[in-house]
């Protein structure tokens, strides 16, 4: 994901007006960097506001989102039919719902047994059994990619993701634009379901208090599952959106669970919009760091930041820490 | 569970897993089976490590690669550069992990929970990087043609599988010096429950450090073994989050917050996927991890506590022993009773005491004077600021203003364990008992503070128990599967076990029916004529006109009345604020 350079502006320009324009170009980037993982934050974010479950296998889901994308739009014709601009968005739309079966399916038949109603009085509310249950999840999902998909890395074939738009001086990427703005436009929908349907608001009071919930006639474990499946398809999205600019492989996961946790932390456990800032602000960071520090130390930056402000705000940007004695 | 395993049957059990490695040792012929045990037994010491913190003290890290990988490159580039030979360069490995370990744990211990957890996810990662930036990428330790001995390099595997082991064992009896202490009882109080552990005197952050240094310690010696073992080091494979995953893993699977566990986990996993991935790996990519995979997910439905745990309730049920004869009073316990009545001295003054949150004045200038042998109440309608209070005074919250004296000392600032410490003991309005201990193992653990031996701590709990009116059959019982009535009782006791002069109770006859609250007046009234001081919160007015004999009474925050009961309940303001017309006029009819 590096940038691309400003090259071939020597003379007349002075060194300030280079490194403003460098700075600009980083905060262009990271704009739209920060979209997308907002939007893979958000995901992640909703299944941890509403279960309390750490995810290990939400970077799987990332990437079964990126191949989901991948086959609609090469196998299934997307990218023929719809052509090279509208086709990688359409199939990284349609990766959602892929996703979503698959998640709800492994909520339905494994992690539903040990969390929600399931693990309330269990010892530590039956974190250990979640943790574990989560990364044997992302082994199989992993090695079953590897199986299942190869190991040669892929990406959707588009234009879109060599070619700029020039605003003044600054270079902006089309698919990274496109990608950033339906970015929004689905966390804006997530946004208005959990705010105005009644299972959104249903799902947000099992968030809050799941006994009280429970005793509201909610079922609590039915939210669970669809904010399991629905995180999952919306971190999937995520990843069909830049399947066609990045490549990727069954193993892509890790690298992306912990820039996810990282903005989440960041923004606030269990605040969805706390989520997206957060995701925003790990993009950013990302691409500002390389104005001033080596392009590998670009992840270690990311870490700096983020322990920085949990440190400054033990409960991130938008988290609240509510404890009655 | 702690009483009922002898040391010297553990000892026998460490003792006879060591013996058994080493007959399966003696008994492989394979190069290749061997490096599977030496990498059990490094696996299995991570593990421990892993549990010694995230296991006994519920502190979850998913970060112990950080220390691992310290361990592995601190061996490494001292071998490289330095020429120091990994029999020095392992302990060295140890101190530096100790190190991280301490200034990991000074600044990320202020998180909680979660925070906790994911903020030690970042650590390895940012290291990872750091070292692949230095040009690290792959180092490989020296072959040592003269004397390799001295460079901790063999041409017999199982040495290394016996090194491996050594340090195994040194984790093992470590792990068990802190079950059987109350460094571990500490750690399961943190875990439980860290707000009432902080009130029960135990001062967290003063077990959470050494906890984590001494894991940490640990967890760098098996990764400097590891590079010694593997010869190469890589950013990836020592600081990866598959190593910290491998932590959890092993622990987890085999049992958490047991010796046991890890061992057991290790001695199942490390073979399983070393076994696929050589027999299936190469014909199918992938299939082995999937395998793998399943078989933590089948394991961990059918035993979610991990494997230790489940064997343990099945075949082994254990019935936790409380000694029947009755404890003795310890020396001293009331104050002089004589004294008692005559002369009656301040032994908590408040001045000014102020805190807000936000624009809401929670606490508003409140100055009163409990007195030495008394029983004092507050009451107040719903959220007048009462708890806030409370919390204020025994250290969780800091006032903005105003000034707090405990038996002549101030105390503003002080954390709670330590103000518990100066005699000060509380309980709370919902009950914050430790689910997973028994009656008598929650008692002890807030008797921890007033005792030096554990033998005294439990002695002290047991005459506490006893105090409080709880059977000697319901101190053997877990707190998780108490009635009301016994969690208040044993909130009471494991108060009183910290031998305190002043006693909060918080609503402690809230949810009780009537029979049942007869008998906490009962153990109230029995705590107080032994001489300690009671300052209690209360709705139930009837119950609290019995109890008390001087009566505060707050409104928003802030102090309405102060005086004796018959004085304070005439009073007009008190009656607006919180009786009502309707109390006055009941009572006026019974004196009728």
């Amino acid at each position: 994901m590096q940038t691309i350079g400003v090259v071939g502006m020597e003379g007349a320009m002075g060194s300030f007006e280079l490194f403003a324009i460098d700075f600009l170009q980083a905060l262009m980037a990271g704009l739209m960097v920060g979209g997308t993982y907002a939007l893979m934050c958000v995901g992640l974010g909703m299944i941890f506001g509403v279960m309390r479950v750490v995810n290990f296998a939400q970077g799987d889901f990332l990437m079964l989102g990126m191949y989901g994308a991948f086959y609609v739009a090469t196998t299934l014709g997307v990218l023929a039919l719809l052509g090279p601009y509208a086709g990688p968005v359409v199939a990284g739309l349609l990766a959602g719902p892929i996703v979503f079966v698959i998640a709800w399916l492994l909520h339905r038949f494994l992690i539903g047994r040990v969390t929600g109603v399931a693990a309330l009085g269990a010892e530590g509310e039956g974190h250990y059994a979640q943790i574990i249950l989560t990364l044997g999840i992302a082994l199989v999902l992993q090695n079953g990619g590897l199986i299942l998909f190869g190991s040669l890395p892929l990406s959707i074939p588009t234009p879109m993701s060599r070619e700029s738009w020039e605003i003044w001086e600054i270079l902006v990427n089309q698919a990274r634009t496109v990608r950033f703005a339906v970015a929004i436009l689905v966390a804006a929908l997530l946004y208005l379901f959990l705010s105005r349907t009644r299972l959104g608001k249903s799902m947000r009071a099992a968030a809050d208090n799941p006994q009280a919930a429970l005793y509201m006639g909610i079922d609590v474990d039915r939210c669970h599952r669809t904010a399991f499946a629905l995180g999952c398809a919306i971190t999937g999205i995520a990843g069909g959106l830049i399947a066609s600019s990045q490549s990727f492989q069954p193993y892509i996961g890790f690298d992306f669970v912990i820039t996810m946790y990282a903005g989440v932390v960041l923004g606030g456990l269990g605040s969805i919009l706390g989520a997206f800032w957060g995701g925003m602000t790990i993009g950013l960071v990302q691409q500002m760091s390389t104005l001033v520090l080596p392009f590998q130390l670009q992840n270690t930056a990311i870490f700096v930041v983020f322990l920085l402000i949990v440190f400054l705000r033990p409960h991130g940007m938008f988290g609240r820490s509510v404890e009655r004695t | 569970m702690r009483q009922s395993r002898s040391l010297a049957r553990d000892l026998a059990a460490i003792g006879a897993i060591a013996a058994a490695f080493m007959v399966v040792l003696l008994l492989t012929e394979s190069g290749y089976y061997r490096l599977i045990l030496t990498l059990v037994v490094i696996w299995a010491t991570l593990g421990l490590a892993w549990n010694m913190l995230s296991g006994y003290g519920g502190l979850i890290s998913f970060g112990h690669a950080a220390f691992f990988g310290l361990g592995a490159y601190t061996v490494t580039l001292a071998m490289v550069k330095l020429d120091i030979t990994p029999w020095i360069g392992i302990p060295l490995g140890a101190l530096v992990g100790m190190a991280a370990g301490l200034l990991i744990g000074v600044p990320t211990f202020r998180l909680r929970g979660h925070y906790f957890g994911l903020a030690m996810l970042a650590y390895p990662l940012a290291m990872l990087y750091v070292f692949e930036w230095l040009g690290y990428q792959e180092i490989a330790l020296p072959m040592k043609r003269e004397h390799p001995a001295a460079w901790m390099q063999f041409s017999d595997q199982r040495v290394y599988t016996l090194l491996g082991l050594g340090l195994m064992v040194l984790a093992m009896l470590a792990s068990l010096a802190i079950e059987r202490t109350r460094f571990g009882m500490a750690l399961q109080a943190i875990k439980q429950n860290e707000a009432a552990a902080e009130a029960a005197g135990i001062d967290t952050w003063r077990w959470k450090m050494p906890a984590i240094v001494l894991s940490a310690g640990f967890a760098a010696a098996a990764g400097g073994l590891y590079a010694v073992v593997l010869l190469t080091v890589t950013p990836q494979s020592v600081f990866g989050v598959l190593v910290s995953a491998q932590a959890l893993i092993v622990c987890l699977f085999g049992g958490v917050g047991i010796l046991w566990g890890p061992v057991i986990g290790a001695a199942v996993l490390v073979p399983l996927a070393e076994i696929l991935n050589g027999e299936l790996g190469h014909i199918i990519p992938g299939i082995q991890g999937v395998v793998y995979g399943l078989a933590i997910i089948i394991i961990i439905l059918l035993a979610p506590e991990g494997l230790f745990w489940r064997l343990r309730d099945r075949f082994f049920p254990v019935r936790p022993q409380v000694p029947d004869a009755p404890a003795a009073a310890p020396q001293a316990a009331g104050r002089d009773a004589g004294r008692l009545a005559a002369t009656r001295k301040p032994l908590l003054v408040l001045k000014g005491v102020s805190r807000s949150f936000g624009g809401l004045r929670a606490v508003d200038n409140v100055s009163l004077t409990v007195e030495e042998g008394t029983v004092h109440g507050i009451i107040g309608p719903n959220g007048a600021g009462k708890t806030t209070l409370f919390n204020i005074v025994n250290g969780f919250l800091a006032p903005n203003s105003g000034s707090i004296s405990f038996d002549g000392k101030d105390i503003v600032g002080q954390k709670p364990s330590r103000i518990c410490r100066a005699g000060m003991g509380r309980t709370f309005q919902i009950v914050r008992a430790f689910p997973r201990m028994t009656v008598l193992q929650n008692v002890t653990s807030g008797a921890l503070v007033a005792t030096r031996h554990d033998s005294e701590a439990e002695a002290l709990a047991l005459w506490a128990i006893d105090l409080v009116g709880l059977g000697r059959a319901e101190a053997g019982q877990t707190a998780s599967g108490l009635t009301m009535r016994q969690l208040r009782l044993l909130e009471l006791a494991r108060a009183l076990a910290s031998r305190p002069k002043l006693l909060l109770l918080d609503e402690i006859l809230a949810g009780l029916g009537h029979a049942e609250l007869e008998e906490v007046i009962e153990a109230i009234r029995r705590i107080a004529a032994s001489g300690i001081t009671v300052l209690i919160i209360e709705h139930t007015m009837h119950a609290m006109v019995r109890l008390a004999e001087r009566f505060s009474v707050l409104d928003h925050g802030a102090l309405i009345a102060d005086g004796p009961p018959a004085e304070v309940t005439r009073n007009p303001q008190v009656i607006e604020a919180y009786l009502g017309r309707k109390w006055v006029q009941r009572a006026a009819d019974r004196v009728a």
